[in-house]
């Protein structure tokens, strides 16, 4: 019987040589649904998601996806599971030297043994469901910062796998640009019956989204629950987050001196 | 003060040690994962077009001037002992000995070497290899191997191409412009240079600068940090690192080959 | 096809690369030289080899018709033993002599044999009886000095 939860971090301590990055995590992701891990810049999220797709290793703790660890020594198997995955990543990834059909045919011709003919189809349809069927023979650099987002959406989706994971997918996006790719990431999801994590600073347009939600502050999860929780919440953290407080309990100033000292006013006559 | 300068040689030289582990380990996981090339042989050649044919214009132009440089010099040299027949043995020894293998490494490294470096580091820098991990693709098997076999493959061939246009080369300067006997430039030649000893010695060691300087150029550019400043570091290390490892090399395998 | 084309110009590259080639070994290159041609195998005998090398041309009224294969010392009669492997396509008579000459004054040494009057020719495995070791320079000197000291005590006397 498959577990509930897609993927479970129990415990989860990594450390980039003495700087810890996060420590003691918990997190559930269930099926079908879109969690969205928030938080400020530096806090720690694009480093969950690369511990979920087995680029890094934890230093303790462990990540595991459909029941099986994800941190292991095994390359095959790791490689078995990365085609059920799907990653969005920040910018987009593209294969700068290979036209929009080729980069989203790439995981179809690399991972499956389907005849051309069946590849073309495939790439056609997943280039539909983003909108982005008539610019198959561009190039990367040919196309605006947003379609080639949407471009690598299509690709990350190409084998529709169980698990997609999004990098800041709205990061630098223009509003119009924004809601289509939020759009994109819930239909996709309930479409394919996958489960989606996303990583974002962006409020709006991931609440709209989102089924639950986590918040991280300096590699801890300071509270988790779902959009209308986290706008009524009264934990000072979430608040200055989610109303956009320019200070609160993460703090404006830079910590270190006060002004007065470095103006000279400490001593005074 | 000294304690901090020791300090720093000996962080430099753990770091050295630990990239050279590293860098070890990559080639032989490259090496590893270069069985599956076989089938898709296309990745490899258009890689030589991009490494191999775009070298041609450099390697040829320089090996005919090597060629025109050697003619001249030699004679004058020649002349003093009153052998410049041997014109053309001691131009075509030069080349395909040494001046061949070594001088197209030393271009190779310039221009093939700190283009790959910088495709791969860019690349890098771009996300695309974590990209390609992520949907379960060895960015080794589908990007540095065939570059480096690519690599492996060109570089014999273009310093054959050097070596023969340096010889034709000595030949318009010697024969056809200062005017030594053509049949003592061509017979003398023949009968001193051996097709074992020393082309065959030539095209091993273009072999093996092939395989040296081709992984550096990738291994930097995999290794470089993920910045313009971080790859514009990687190209010169390649540059820097490539042909000392030629050199270096070239001793080596000179010592071993030519003894007599 | 931009990928059909590119293979075009990949192929032309390898195929420049192996003209290359070809044309060092053979132009520049003794290639041509070495024949594939059957070869028969004879000995000889020197006292001093001088700087014989393997692979040192056998020549006869300057043409090569051989090339030296081995060399070693026979311990029992202390002298050195001349594996030469002729071409088949040469015969020299049983009585022929072999020198070892120098090319130039200051070159590699080879062989020269010179024909004798025998009617039968060397077979394969047979050993040259006559021969001529290499001249070595410092007996040579040490030769020429002797002389010039016995012409000064010879005009002494007189």
């Amino acid at each position: 019987m498959p577990v509930p939860n897609l993927v479970e971090i129990r415990d989860l301590h990594f450390a980039y040589g003495d700087r810890p990055i996060l420590t003691g995590l918990q997190m559930d992701f269930p099926r079908g649904k879109v969690i969205a891990v928030m938080g400020g810049s530096g806090s720690g999220k694009t480093t969950i998601l690369r511990l979920i797709g087995g680029q890094l290793t934890p230093s303790s703790g462990g990540v595991t996806v459909n029941g099986a660890p994800v941190n292991t020594r095994d390359n095959a198997a790791l490689y078995r599971m990365r085609r059920k995955m799907g990653m969005l990543f920040q910018h987009g990834a593209l294969f700068t030297d290979l036209t929009v059909f080729e980069n989203v045919a790439f995981p179809l011709r690399e991972n499956t043994d389907l005849p051309e003919e069946l590849v073309r189809d495939l790439v056609l349809m997943k280039l539909q469901a983003v909108g982005l069927r008539n610019a198959a023979a561009l190039k990367p650099a040919e196309i605006s910062g947003g379609m080639a987002r949407r471009v690598a959406l299509a690709r990350a989706v190409a084998l529709d796998p169980q698990l997609i994971m999004y990098d800041e997918p709205f990061a630098g996006l223009d509003p119009i640009s924004m809601g289509v790719t939020a759009n994109l990431i819930r239909r996709l999801n309930d479409a394919l019956g996958s489960t989606s994590i996303l990583v974002s600073h962006d409020v709006h347009e991931s609440f709209q989204i989102a089924d639950y939600v986590y918040f991280l502050s300096q590699g801890k999860i300071v509270a988790h629950g779902t959009p209308q929780d986290m706008r009524s919440s009264a934990d000072p953290y979430v608040k200055q987050f989610v109303h956009a407080e320019a200070d609160g309990p993460v703090p404006f100033h830079y910590p270190g001196r006060s002004l007065a000292e470095d103006l000279g006013m400490g001593a005074q006559r | 003060m000294i304690s901090a300068f020791l300090a720093a040689i000996g962080r430099g030289v753990r770091e050295s040690v630990n990239s050279l582990g590293f860098g070890a380990r990559t080639f032989f996981a490259m090496l590893g994962a270069s069985g599956g090339l076989l089938r898709r042989f296309r990745l490899i050649t258009d890689q030589v077009h991009f490494i191999g044919n775009y070298s041609l214009v450099i390697i040829g132009v320089s090996g005919l001037f090597v060629g025109f440089v050697l003619g001249l010099q030699g004679y004058y040299t020649l002349n003093k002992y009153g052998s410049e027949q041997a014109l053309g043995l001691l131009v075509a020894l030069s080349l395909v000995r040494e001046l061949g293998p070594v001088v197209t490494a030393l271009l190779f490294a310039g221009r093939a070497g700190t283009s790959l470096t910088a495709e791969i580091g860019l690349m890098k820098a771009g996300e695309q290899l974590a990209a390609m991990e992520m949907m379960a693709v060895n960015p080794l098997q589908r990007v540095l191997a065939p570059r480096f076999w690519a690599g492996v493959i060109a570089m014999p061939a273009l310093a054959a191409i050097f070596s023969a246009v340096g010889v034709l080369g000595g030949y318009i300067v010697g024969v056809l412009m200062i005017g030594v006997d053509e049949g003592a430039f061509w017979s003398q030649m023949q009968a001193g240079v051996d097709v074992w000893k020393d082309i065959a010695n030539g095209v091993i060691k273009s072999v093996v600068f092939g395989v040296a300087v081709t992984f550096i150029a990738l291994f930097q550019g995999y290794e470089a940090s993920p910045t313009p400043e971080g790859v514009a570091r990687a190209t010169t290390r390649t540059v820097v690192i490539g042909s000392l490892t030629v050199l270096g090399l070239d001793f080596l395998l000179t010592a071993l080959m030519f003894n007599t | 096809m931009q990928r059909k084309s590119l293979d075009v110009w990949v192929g032309l590259f390898v195929v420049l690369g192996l003209v290359a080639l070809l044309f060092l070994a053979l132009k520049a290159g003794n290639l041509s030289t070495i024949s594939f041609a059957k070869t028969y195998n004879v000995t000889a005998r020197f006292d001093n080899i001088g700087g014989l090398k393997p692979g040192a041309p056998v020549k006869s009224a300057g043409v090569v018709v051989g090339r030296v294969d081995k060399i070693a010392l026979n311990n029992k009669t202390f002298q050195a033993e001349v594996t030469l492997k002729m071409q088949s396509g040469y015969q020299f008579p049983k009585d022929s002599s072999a020198k070892i000459l120098t090319s130039g004054l200051l070159g590699e040494q080879y062989i020269g044999l010179e024909p004798g009057g025998d009617t039968v020719n060397l077979a394969a495995g047979d050993r040259i009886s006559m021969t001529q070791s290499a001249i070595v320079l410092e007996n040579l000197i040490s030769q020429f000095l002797f002389s010039k000291a016995a012409e000064g005590k010879e005009d002494k006397k007189q």
